[in-house]
């Protein structure tokens, strides 16, 4: 008896630990848009459900391959962040930072009702079904070991990216002092929209990964929007380092708490850990 | 008779919700997570209702006992650690969704997403139970939301005048400063937190036993805590009614679209009030009646 305990134990460490990295995928943007911009996103899930939508319509309504809608998802959610900076962020970036937050808040109320009223209640789903691998007597879900694999990858990338091209040193360089940039030759009105566009494109391969995986909904936002924000914060908000070990952290609450108790108490678990957390260090886990 | 009526106590129960976040709120202390305390009050009294027959009355003194037990719990820890600015936002945030998880969880006893019904205490035609805080005619109700309602428009009042306001002030605009010249920051923010805790607590009662029905989405979670802090931006925060007129503006805009276009349009409302929402905070971050009071004001008499 205790041998198969332990078995279903094991599979939900691991199970945790294949959520860790979606998670990770899912805070890298909008650490990274904090970081650069000093922006939270509240509406960050939203812009996921957008991608989101997008791979369900090209996909099966207008029948493009898979990955085809896949990219143009990617691209159609980089657009969005592109958008979201230029018309709501860039006039309030001088305003007080809970402005910010709050005006992205107002962008979250508009696409849930802009997605309810385009796309409906209903649940919807691409109707592509992976089959699951079975390791011993554990199974785990191809949708979500491919996600841990293209996450971990997205995270290289991004890592590549910031290290070793001229963008990211501007962006780096900018997140550390954005007085100073300006005067070194780096146009800091540039920067900001690439950085959008790249937190937005890392939100739509997010939503490629998600649609594999969830029903698509339009309140479907609120069901991992939180946990996103409590990720980046538990990690010290900007610092993605901070972020992909805090999403790793979180994820196994959730598959642990929710292995012995409900799935709920996973979370509330994982939430109450949070909150103990910000007392204990407020600036996050990992802050400087 | 009875819908304008119905749409006079929301305005009003709103109102007083809404006017409860703002007292802290106006002051630096924007929180995500009034919806717990709101989540605490409808959940306490019923379930003490539901389950053990003890009546609302004695339900409330627990329900606002343990409100300011959450309050004090995660205020003190924030105040003394100086959790301010979005970090305090995203604590109470999760705090919120603590609330709401729990009361799903706890679903064999409180029905969990399908949310619950107070047994009902209204036999053979009476109207009225005093006893069980159930009353069928929508005119008790009004009078009982016009008095919080006037009565959370009286705490703001006092707090607009107390020296906790300047002090509260103060703090916003600088905390190390304000604390070097003797202000105790962390009483008064947690001063402010317990009476603003305690009031929405009080509209989360009122809430279930005016609508005979709770449910973890409308009355706790980030929905509703975001539902509050944009009401009262809509409205206006650092005016006395204003948190009043974004309850009536944000129903009457959704029942005005509602008998416009009837149900082909259900979202229609909230995407017109997204809309709004982020042109507010742009263009008009003293929202609607501090615009207008503003605007009256310059002009010369």
């Amino acid at each position: 008896m205790s041998d198969v305990f332990d078995i279903y134990l094991l599979e939900a460490v691991l199970n945790g630990l294949l959520l860790g990295g979606l998670l990770a995928l899912l805070s890298l943007g909008l650490n990274l848009i904090f970081g650069v911009i000093d922006v939270v996103w509240i509406c960050y899930a939203e812009l996921i459900m957008c991608g989101m939508y997008a791979v369900y319509y090209l996909h099966v309504q207008y029948h493009w391959p898979l990955l085809l809608a896949m990219l143009a998802a990617i691209g159609i959610v980089a657009l969005l962040g592109l958008i979201l900076h230029q018309f709501v962020i860039r006039p309030v970036l001088s305003a007080e930072p809970i402005n910010q937050l709050l005006v992205t808040g107002g962008v979250l109320f508009f696409l849930q009702a802009a997605a309810t009223l385009a796309f409906g209640i209903e649940f919807k789903n691409i109707g592509v079904t992976l089959a699951s691998v079975r390791i011993g007597e554990m199974s785990f879900s191809a949708a979500r070991l491919i996600a841990f694999g293209v996450a971990l990858g997205g995270m290289v990338g991004m890592y590549l990216l910031l290290t070793k091209t001229y963008l990211g040193t501007a962006i780096r360089a900018i997140s550390q002092d954005r007085a100073v940039m300006p005067l070194m030759g780096v146009n800091p009105a540039r920067i900001f929209a690439l950085t959008s566009a790249l937190g937005g494109a890392l939100a739509g391969l997010a939503s490629c990964l998600l649609v594999l995986q969830y029903d698509i909904h339009p309140a479907i936002g609120l069901s991992f929007g939180p946990i996103t924000f409590l990720i980046c914060v538990l990690g010290g908000l900007g610092n993605m380092v901070g972020g992909f070990v805090a999403a790793f952290i979180f994820a196994q609450f959730i598959a642990v708490g929710g292995f012995f108790f409900a799935l709920e108490w996973g979370y509330v678990i994982a939430f109450v850990f949070f909150i103990a957390v910000m007392f204990w260090r407020p600036r996050g886990l990992f802050a400087k | 008779m009875n819908y304008p009526l119905h749409l006079a106590i929301l305005v009003l129960l709103w109102g007083y919700i809404y006017t409860s976040w703002s007292v802290m709120g106006r002051l630096g202390l924007v929180s995500f997570g009034h919806g717990a305390f709101m989540g605490i009050g409808a959940y306490t009294v019923v379930m003490l209702w539901n389950h053990f027959g003890l009546t609302p009355w004695l339900g409330a003194i627990a329900a606002l006992i343990f409100s300011a037990v959450v309050a004090v719990v995660i205020g003190y820890p924030c105040f003394r650690f100086k959790i301010v600015g979005h970090y305090f936002a995203l604590v109470t945030l999760a705090l919120s969704e603590v609330a709401r998880l729990v009361i799903v969880a706890l679903r064999d006893q409180t029905g969990g997403s399908l949310g619950v019904t107070p047994n009902g205490a209204l036999h053979e035609g009476a109207t009225a139970s005093l006893g069980a805080l159930q009353f069928s005619d929508k005119v008790v109700w009004l009078v009982i939301v016009a008095a919080f309602w006037l009565g959370g428009l009286w705490v703001w009042r006092m707090v607009d005048r107390s020296m906790g306001r300047l002090a509260l002030e103060a703090i916003s605009e600088e905390e190390e400063a304000a604390a070097s010249i003797g202000i105790h920051v962390t009483r008064a923010k947690l001063r402010i937190t317990i009476i603003s805790a305690l009031m929405t607590c009080a509209g989360g009662i009122l809430y279930a036993q005016y609508q005979l029905y709770v449910n973890p989405d409308t009355v706790s979670g980030i929905a509703i805590s975001l539902q509050m802090v944009f009401g009262v931006i809509a409205g206006g925060m650092f005016v006395m009614l204003g948190p009043t007129v974004g309850a009536a503006f944000t129903l009457l805009l959704a029942e005005g679209l509602r008998l416009a276009f009837g149900n082909r349009y259900p979202a229609l409302d909230t995407t017109i009030y997204g809309v709004m929402l982020v042109l507010f905070i742009i263009y008009m971050p003293r929202g609607i009646l501090g615009t207008a009071l503003a605007l009256f004001k310059r002009r010369p008499t």
